[in-house]
């Protein structure tokens, strides 16, 4: 095979991957909108919140110690101890559920029956709030993410195409991991609304508000579910892209990451986030590889975007989004 | 009559208001907050600190108490426009804005306003024409300065020809991250390697299609002009397609803790620029550490001293006062004015001897600032991440740059400036 | 009492079409026409005017341009600095070629440059909706933003891709340039304002604006009644885009003399603009100014309070700032989901009453 062939196939290779990586930031986004219509600009907020909040707890910092300094003068860091993993991630979650219930109490509660637009401002005003929260409970240093997560080439992908193909292929071992939690991940999500009590009220939920409402199904609960579900989605997403990079403020800009991958997958489809993802990543892996020469790279911040864009002037729904149709 | 005399007091307040400020204002524009926080505390803690230790340990310069004030930029030149706005009424002796987006706004704001800007190792490469740019400085070093040391560290290394080779400049794609290129490409013709750019859109939290290039270049070297999250993403990708770590080098501002720490043991051996000494092996951290740590007054959290850009910091600091103390000598008193201080900039030497006094031996590259040449000694070294004792060490000595070149340029591009905005260049 | 009428007597056509039918409101707006055109330059120091009234100035023309795209014709947009950025570079490239044409018609032209993007990237609003179109709208952001900072043409090839405003004067007065006098700048972008708004205000009270408002309300039973979408919502990108483009040439030019695509004009502002136009009141002329006023003056009152009276460290009064932000537009949305503007609205049909609620 030529050469041209095989650095193709590896950037293809290479775009699956990373696109797995858009697709766990997208998935937080679709859960919310299926059940609640809300279109959470703060997703990507709570992952760096979520990844603070884990690095926190990891090395035993006190939250809130710039302001507590700030205000009596005292100089308190850390406690001095470090939490071990397998105590940190269970602990984010709790703090994680604790945060949608809040959201549901404080916020959500006042804003029903509103427009998606307004529910969306609000959820921008929470994306600073949280950011502002983060930095102030955990400071805005840099912040090394190690939750035992192997990183690096992988050598077993390298020695195979290397013997088939003559030519190793790099991949990334975090990216392969994301697979498989992206794969366990979606799996629960399944078993959990297709078996459970609650995970079909959350699909009642999410195909009539009212119809659910009136056969029992108390629409906050579902709402505290969903948003911690999305919490938790967002801590995963916060530890893999955590890893790579280390935990700080740019985190957050994931987010934009994402949207491509929703419009093409649509907003309401798992599947479809999943399949955007992997849309996304090996087109524009694709494209900076073939155009890099002619135009300069750079291009994945809008190569995104404009894929997305040309493919909803066929599809205004996303690939796997509900029709929509308009009643007069 | 009440009124006049109300008014006579109102009146004799704000005339003599000027007078009655006994101290130096030294303002700073940090940004603590924002995407770039991460580089830009520690900077903040070590110019603070040193500041605090002049106050603590000599009572100021010159017998005047240095003044600071904070203002938070966020990196944003908006914020940098208010910033400047409110304290450029408050005598500001010396601005250091910390961002090159600011400084451009400001070059033309300082020079109506009178107010020297330093911009030490950014900003606009050639303000080191001081007859065209009287008001800014960017001694000791800039990034054509840097360019042009990475290359000259890599003739060092491979008996004075690099004929051949390749060399990948990954850059951040912005003004900031432009910069090198004109360098660079008059480099690589004249000592015939290849240079081969690659950009990295900002924030660049996703770099795989751009080490999958590198990967298949195989270059023998790779220079990184990176900034912000952008850094610790690029040293992770290059360990992972296990390029060798002494063979990429960071500009300075992609050589702090910040770009090797999230990246662990995978950052052993990764070399960068600096223009400064790093680690704490000098004799003036016990004096921060007796005036400054041990009476509580340490800025931030007071968990950066040491660091890389905390020297920075410290190093513009030292700057910043010597200039001072050199503008004291030469007005003949203490209270000097922006003006004053601008001529202490435009005369400062900073030698050997001096450094020692400092308790800063070898620290900084000995340079005279002159009308001509606002740019300093253009030296650089390169440092070296060990990632089992988390430190930078210096592996070599001073590297000058070529500034036969970067005269050059820089001598085209202030005239072009000089044009565009109608400066007749010379001195003040 | 403030508000003297009684029932909704009018004699002329005149009277009965004018702006303000409520004589209080009209006294109210040639009062504050009066203030802001002879007392404010007289009162205002250099602080508050280049760092305060100017840039509010500006983004009330930014918001009113968004506003007739969300507020009026209902297409969500994110791409609102992206066009503010086309504006800016028009302006440099305009003034660089023809150093003799006068600022302010490089500022209009800016203004139509804009439009005819703002147009083409409206194309697909014409098939794409809602949240949709407004992530399409970020293609538009990130794809300009590429391009002013990758090809050379648009900032003169200089080394790094910053722009620079030269001097340029109006009338013989310095408009642009650090010597540029903080009043002429305050009356350079105050003149923009006030004639947007009054063409802003006449737009949406035409023909123009009721076939924007339809398409907003039902787009289907608007066409169906007559009303052309393609017409209707290209329009509003073209009226939009220009008046972005020219608070875009003002932000570059008279704010802030020097930009580049990617710092100047990144996402962050085209949220910041969506949330004054929110705040402020969607479809409300005063509503843009409201919360181009609210999210200007905020944060620097904030500032003023937290760091220079409570001396408290200036990261710490940054990261709370962004907090209380964040908190205020979520009251602000729970308090009144349509923004200030709406609040006002429910004051004045009070004051209409009062003292005699009944």
């Amino acid at each position: 095979m030529s050469d041209t062939v095989l650095f193709a196939m590896e950037a293809a290779l290479n775009g699956l991957t990373v696109g797995i990586m858009y697709s766990l930031v997208a998935l937080g986004f679709v859960l919310i909108f299926k059940a609640s219509g809300i279109f959470n600009f703060a997703q990507g907020v709570m992952a760096l919140f979520a990844a603070l909040t884990l690095v926190g707890f990891q090395n035993g910092q006190v939250p809130f110690a710039p302001l507590i300094n700030a205000i009596f003068g005292t100089s308190v860091h850390d406690f001095g101890f470090n939490m071990p993993s397998l105590l940190a991630i269970p602990a984010t979650v709790v703090v994680m559920v604790g945060m949608a219930w809040l959201i549901e109490r404080l916020v959500l509660k006042h804003l029903v029956n509103q427009e998606p637009i307004i529910l969306f401002m609000a959820t921008i005003g929470l994306a600073f709030f949280l950011e502002g929260l983060g930095d102030i409970m955990w400071g805005a240093e840099v912040k090394r993410l190690d939750v035992g997560i192997p990183q690096g080439m992988s050598g077993a992908v390298d020695d195979f195409t290397y013997n088939w193909l003559g030519y190793g292929f790099y991949l990334d071992t975090l990216n392969l991991w994301a697979l498989v939690i992206a794969g366990i991940m979606v799996t629960a999500l399944v078993i959990f609304s297709q078996y459970t009590k609650q995970g079909r009220a959350l699909r009642a939920v999410a195909d009539d508000h009212q119809a659910a409402l009136s056969v029992g199904i108390s629409l906050r609960f579902i709402w505290v579910l969903t948003w911690s579900i999305a919490g938790i989605v967002a801590l995963v997403a916060g530890i893999m892209w955590g890893s790579k990079s280390g935990v700080q403020f740019s985190l957050s800009l994931i987010a934009l990451k994402a949207l491509p991958v929703l419009i093409l997958g649509g907003f309401t489809s798992i599947p479809g986030a999943i399949v955007g993802g992997l849309l996304i990543g090996v087109g524009e892996k694709l494209f900076d590889f073939f155009m890099q020469p002619v135009i300069g790279g750079a291009t994945e911040n809008w190569f995104a975007y404009m894929l997305a864009l040309v493919f909803l002037l066929f599809r205004p729904q996303g690939l796997f989004g509900e029709k929509i149709i308009e009643r007069v | 009559m009440k009124m006049t005399k109300l008014a006579a007091v109102l009146a004799a307040t704000l005339v003599a208001a000027p007078a009655v400020a006994q101290d130096l204002h030294f303002p700073m524009l940090n940004y603590r907050t924002g995407p770039f926080a991460p580089g830009g505390i520690p900077f903040a803690d070590g110019y603070q600190d040193y500041l605090t230790l002049i106050n603590q340990r000599d009572g100021g310069i010159g017998g005047l108490p240095i003044r600071t004030s904070e203002c938070e930029t966020a990196y944003n030149t908006e914020r940098g426009v208010e910033c400047y706005e409110s304290i450029r009424g408050d005598n500001p002796l010396i601005l250091q804005p910390l961002s090159t987006g600011i400084t451009y706004q400001l070059i033309p704001r300082v020079t109506a306003d009178g107010i020297p800007l330093h911009t030490m190792g950014y900003g606009r490469t050639s303000a080191l024409e001081g007859e065209t740019f009287p008001w800014v400085f960017n001694y000791p070093a800039n990034y054509w300065d840097g360019a042009s040391v990475a290359i000259n560290y890599l003739l060092e290394q491979n008996e004075d020809s690099l004929e051949g080779k390749k060399i990948v400049l990954i850059y951040h794609n912005s003004a900031y991250g432009r910069e090198p290129i004109p360098t660079l490409e008059n480099l690589s013709e004249r000592y015939g390697f290849e240079l081969v750019e690659v950009p990295v859109d900002s924030p660049g939290q996703e770099q795989s299609s751009q080490w999958l290039q590198i990967r298949r270049e195989r270059p023998d070297y790779v220079i990184m002009w990176g900034w912000g999250v952008m850094n610790a993403v690029a040293i992770q990708e290059a360990a992972n397609i296990r390029f060798p770590m002494d063979h990429f080098i960071g500009i300075w501002w992609s050589g702090s803790e910040n770009d090797v720490v999230p990246v662990g043991a995978g950052a052993d051996g990764y070399t960068a620029l600096t223009f400064h000494g790093v680690g704490r092996d000098y004799p003036v951290y016990e004096d921060i550490q007796t005036y400054v740590v041990d009476r509580g007054m340490a800025a931030g959290n007071g968990d950066q001293i040491g660091s890389a850009v905390y020297s920075r910091g410290l190093y513009a600091a030292m700057l910043a006062v010597e200039a001072a103390r050199t503008a004291q000598e030469l007005a003949g008193h203490a209270q000097i004015t922006a003006a004053e201080m601008r001529t202490g900039m435009e005369h400062l030497s900073i030698t050997e001897e001096r450094l020692t006094e400092l308790g800063l031996p070898n620290f900084s590259a000995p340079f005279d600032v002159s009308c001509q040449n606002h740019g300093g000694s253009g030296a650089a070294m390169m440092q070296q991440w060990d990632a089992d004792t988390q430190t930078w060490s210096l592996i070599t000595d001073w590297i000058q740059s070529d500034r036969e070149l970067i005269g050059e340029l820089a001598t085209a591009d202030a005239a072009a400036y000089a044009a565009e905005n109608s400066i007749t260049p010379g001195c003040l | 009492m403030l508000y003297r009428e009684a029932g909704d007597f009018k004699t002329s056509y005149a009277s009965d079409n004018q702006t303000f039918p409520i004589r209080f409101d009209r006294v109210a707006y040639w009062v504050v026409m009066a203030f802001a055109f002879l007392v404010l330059p007289m009162i205002m120091g250099d602080y508050w005017a280049n760092s305060v009234v100017v840039p509010f100035l500006i983004y009330v023309i930014a918001a009113l341009g968004l506003n007739i795209l969300i507020g009026y014709t209902g297409l969500l947009s994110l791409g609102t600095a992206a066009f503010m950025a086309v504006g800016a570079y028009a302006t440099f490239k305009l003034t660089t070629s023809f150093p003799g044409m006068p600022i302010y018609i490089v500022f209009l032209l800016s203004g139509l440059i804009t439009s005819a993007v703002g147009v083409l990237f409206g194309l697909p609003s014409l098939k794409i909706k809602g949240f949709y179109l407004a992530v399409a709208t970020l293609a538009a952001q990130f794809f300009l933003i590429w391009l002013f900072t990758r090809v050379g043409w648009f900032f003169n090839y200089s080394t790094t891709g910053q722009i620079s405003m030269p001097e340029r004067s109006m009338f013989g007065v310095l408009i642009t340039g650090a010597s540029a006098s903080s009043t002429a700048v305050y009356f350079t972008c105050l003149i923009f304002v006030v004639g947007m708004a009054w063409l802003a205000r006449n737009l949406t009270r035409g023909t123009v604006g009721r076939s924007w408002m339809a398409i907003r309300d039902m787009d289907i039973a608007a066409e169906i009644i007559g009303v052309n979408p393609l017409i209707a919502k290209l329009s509003a990108f073209a009226v939009s885009s220009f008046f972005v483009g020219v608070a875009g040439a003002l932000t570059f030019a008279v704010y802030l003399g020097a930009a580049e695509a990617g710092e100047a004009f990144g996402i962050n502002k085209s949220f910041l603009v969506l949330f004054m136009v929110i705040i402020g009141g969607l479809g409300s002329i005063l509503g843009s100014f409201l919360g181009a006023a609210f999210l200007v003056v905020l944060p620097v009152i904030l500032k003023l309070l937290l760091v220079d009276t409570l001396g408290w460290p200036a990261d710490l009064a940054r990261h709370l700032e962004v907090m209380i932000i964040g908190a205020l537009i979520i009251i602000v949305l729970i308090a009144e989901p349509h923004g200030i503007a709406a609040l006002w609205r429910t004051i004045k049909d009070k004051l209409r009453l009062w003292p005699f609620p009944h």
